[in-house]
């Protein structure tokens, strides 16, 4: 049921958002136009909750804005009709978060919005983040590469503005090109590779044939293994990189065999995060051996299949509302909104200061539905957080794993510690 | 063989810790959440005597106050099934909101308040008539639900607002919220209706709370040597009826603490079955029951002595736990 026309004035100006998506023409997505008409107009539609939400409540209440920035500048290619990515992925978390926020909001006077902005592949995403911040929204969670990201931070150093990285997953950003006004939701590729790489240390499978895809991602994933196996003592046995073009749906029980010949190993691992080629690695290798990586056994934040830790109850909320499964960057979203709202519930103040003060402090807890507090990385402002390993339809760990000690906490075992990290904020 | 000999060690111990002469035989019932399942226990055998199929995933469990019926919160079936105690049949259900998790009776036997997690509502519900009689707006994914002793107040916790909701249950509002730490889970009164405790499983404190002005009178921290300070969970918990003494189940750590009713100190860790959920007393307040969710077992503790006495292997998941008044 989508009634948008019940709605009189929103407060969030989604005319110029819904233009822009509109605008985005995202080839090979797989979407007929009438059904992209349709998710456009629940996206719409979705907008408009929270404003709607908060008019009410608006009269006595302080007011916190957030605003939601997003680019997707590579979209993964069309090999199937199976997956057909959800055109709001990202925002629905992020509304979730909101309407969250807002139920604890009534009991402290205090109202959560959110404006959403999608800026096309080659549209100006640094114009349009200008743009919000002469609106004045101090809080920023965006899903854009990591060169943007960057550029963002510096125009916005010295001001009331806070940044939460949600997408970018580049190591660099939490080391030599960290940013003090930056907070990073989501894991970098490093922690993604240590979880992986505790999993398979327990699993006894020391030795890794490493296949690099053609893109820059690739590489830096594949960088990211490297390092693992080094930390957690495997050995990469072997090492090539995918080169057979973007589709291989129809050659690989022909290529794959020969590419994996000629190598002793015990796992291969892929590193393909568009998701080009790896799907079609199973049960092609030469020998029978498990695929891990960026198919097959995954390191991610979130999944479908991810029920404990009172999992199963964020899950329930998000598909009731929204009709599909949360993915990671709803996740990502999700929780940015959330450390928000922490800041201002605990703090009960609406004021720029005193929310980051609280994120940024000794005190700041978000539980996350992972089985224990998700804290920020004073040295590089990463959130700390268990990874989940998951197979297509089953979670099959979570790691840290046991036996990782570390003197702070378990969860720092996993991607750029103290030590290593480069990161100095000025 | 072995499990003849287990029998036979079990037997002798209750033996001698005077249990089977002295003590009355309680019924003690657990809900297990994976197996669809409601285990009974003999408490003066310390054995299981039945094991019955409920609802889907069967959480919180309560007996009325006329020790007739057992009350199981099905949580995947939306519904409260009223489980007859002596033909061991359920007989009826009671319309509970979706997913219903915890609840809690009027010290008067009725009506019955439901945390629903999905809706963020607290459902009062007349267990007599069954019907509902008003849902109460509260934060995000209620769970916790304690009541006064008097019946005038209920405390709701909600599991992502982080906060005590205090509601009158003359109107079914809330009049009063209070902030505690991450993800709290459970409430309970003193029985002089004085102080409230309110545990907080991520945050992995214990708030003590005046019940009349509503304000912090400490928080608890836990230390257990050698167990990493994020897997110490406080759950659920309970307060002797003297008020001298809170046992707080502290989930993945393994451990039941024994918290001094006045100073509020730690006084002892007991170590438990894997993953300690939730607790019960016996009436006579000699043993305490614990709900063990990844080792499948339900640890029972000596309140006396402080020992765990004996554990007994239940179906899957272990969830909640009742003990018959008589």
């Amino acid at each position: 049921m989508i009634s948008i026309t019940k709605v009189a004035k929103p407060a969030v100006r989604p005319a110029d958002e819904t233009a822009l998506r509109d605008d985005t023409s995202s080839p090979g997505s797989g979407c007929s136009a009438a059904l992209r008409k349709l998710l456009s107009a629940l996206a719409f539609s979705a907008l408009l909750t929270p404003a709607t939400l908060h008019s009410a409540a608006a009269q006595d209440s302080q007011e916190v804005s957030i605003a939601y920035l997003s680019q997707i500048v590579e979209r993964p290619p069309k090999l199937s009709n199976l997956d057909i990515p959800p055109e709001d992925e990202g925002l629905a978390g992020g509304l979730l978060s909101i309407k969250d926020n807002n139920t604890t909001g009534r009991f402290m006077k205090q109202a959560y919005t959110l404006k959403h902005v999608e800026v096309p592949a080659d549209g100006d995403v640094l114009a349009a983040f200008d743009a919000l911040r002469a609106e004045g929204l101090q809080h920023i969670v965006l899903n854009v590469p990591a060169d943007a990201l960057l550029q963002m931070a510096d125009r916005a150093k010295g001001e009331e503005v806070m940044l939460f990285n949600a997408g970018a997953r580049d190591d660099r950003l939490r080391s030599a090109d960290c940013r003090a006004n930056v907070l990073h939701i989501t894991p970098s590729r490093a922690m993604l590779a240590d979880a992986l790489a505790q999993f398979l240390a327990w699993k006894r499978w020391r030795n890794w044939f490493l296949v690099i895809g053609r893109r820059d991602g690739d590489a830096l994933f594949g960088d990211a293994i490297k390092r693992a196996a080094k930390r957690f003592g495997a050995k990469i046995v072997a090492e090539k990189r995918w080169d057979y073009g973007p589709d291989a749906r129809r050659t690989a029980q022909s290529e794959v065999p020969a590419f994996t010949q000629d190598a002793d190993y015990d796992v291969l691992i892929v590193a393909d995060e568009i998701g080009e080629f790896g799907e079609y690695l199973a049960y092609r290798t030469w020998d029978p051996r498990p695929i891990a990586g960026t198919q097959g056994l995954t390191p991610t934040t979130w999944h479908r299949t991810h029920e404990q830790w009172g999992a199963a109850q964020l899950q329930s909320r998000f598909l009731k509302t929204n009709g599909r499964f949360m993915a990671p960057l709803d996740y990502h979203v999700w929780a940015a909104i959330r450390a928000i709202g922490e800041g201002a519930t605990r703090t009960q103040s609406t004021a720029f200061s005193d929310i980051q003060n609280y994120i940024r402090g000794d005190d700041f807890e978000l539980a996350g539905f992972k089985g224990q507090k998700l804290t920020f990385r004073a040295w590089n402002g990463q959130l700390r957080q268990p990874i989940l390993l998951t197979a297509a339809r089953a979670l099959v760990s979570a790691s840290p794993q046991q036996g990782f000690l570390h003197e702070r906490s378990l969860l720092d075992t996993m991607g750029l510690d103290a030590p290593e990290s480069e990161c100095r904020f000025e | 063989m072995r499990t003849a000999i287990r029998l036979l060690t079990a037997a002798s111990f209750a033996a001698t810790l005077g249990f089977a002469s002295s003590a009355s035989a309680y019924t003690v019932y657990v809900s297990n959440e994976k197996d669809n399942t409601i285990s009974i226990i003999d408490s003066t055998t310390l054995k299981v005597t039945d094991t019955i199929a409920v609802g889907q995933r069967p959480r919180g469990i309560l007996l009325t106050n006329d020790g007739k019926y057992l009350l199981i919160c099905a949580s995947d079936d939306d519904t409260v099934q009223v489980f007859d105690v002596e033909t061991k049949q359920v007989i009826r259900e009671l319309p509970s909101g979706p997913d219903p998790e915890l609840f809690v009776l009027h010290p008067s036997g009725n009506p019955l308040y439901i945390a629903n997690e999905d809706d963020n509502l607290v459902t009062v519900v007349d267990i007599v008539d069954n019907k509902v009689l008003a849902e109460i707006p509260v934060g995000v994914e209620p769970e916790g639900m304690g009541i006064s002793p008097d019946g005038k107040v209920l405390v709701n916790t909600s599991e992502t607002t982080n906060m005590a909701h205090f509601i009158d249950t003359a109107t079914n509002e809330i009049f009063d919220n209070l902030l505690v730490d991450s993800r709290p889970r459970f409430a309970e009164f003193n029985q002089d209706g004085e102080k409230l405790w309110v545990t907080s499983e991520i945050g992995g404190t214990v708030a003590v709370i005046d019940a009349k002005t509503r304000k912090m009178i400490t928080k608890i921290s836990f230390e257990v040597p050698g167990v990493q300070p994020e897997a110490i969970q406080p759950v659920g918990l309970r307060v002797t009826k003297d008020g001298s003494r809170a046992f707080v189940a502290l989930g993945p750590s393994n451990r039941v603490a024994v918290i001094n009713g006045e100073t509020h100190e730690v006084e002892k860790y007991l170590l438990v079955g894997q993953r300690v959920w939730q607790l019960a007393f016996t009436p006579d307040e000699k043993m305490l029951f614990t709900s063990n969710g990844v080792s499948n077992d339900i640890s029972v503790i000596d309140t006396e002595k402080l020992r765990v006495i004996k554990s007994i292997g239940v179906g899957r998941f272990p969830w909640g736990v009742a003990i018959s008044k008589e």
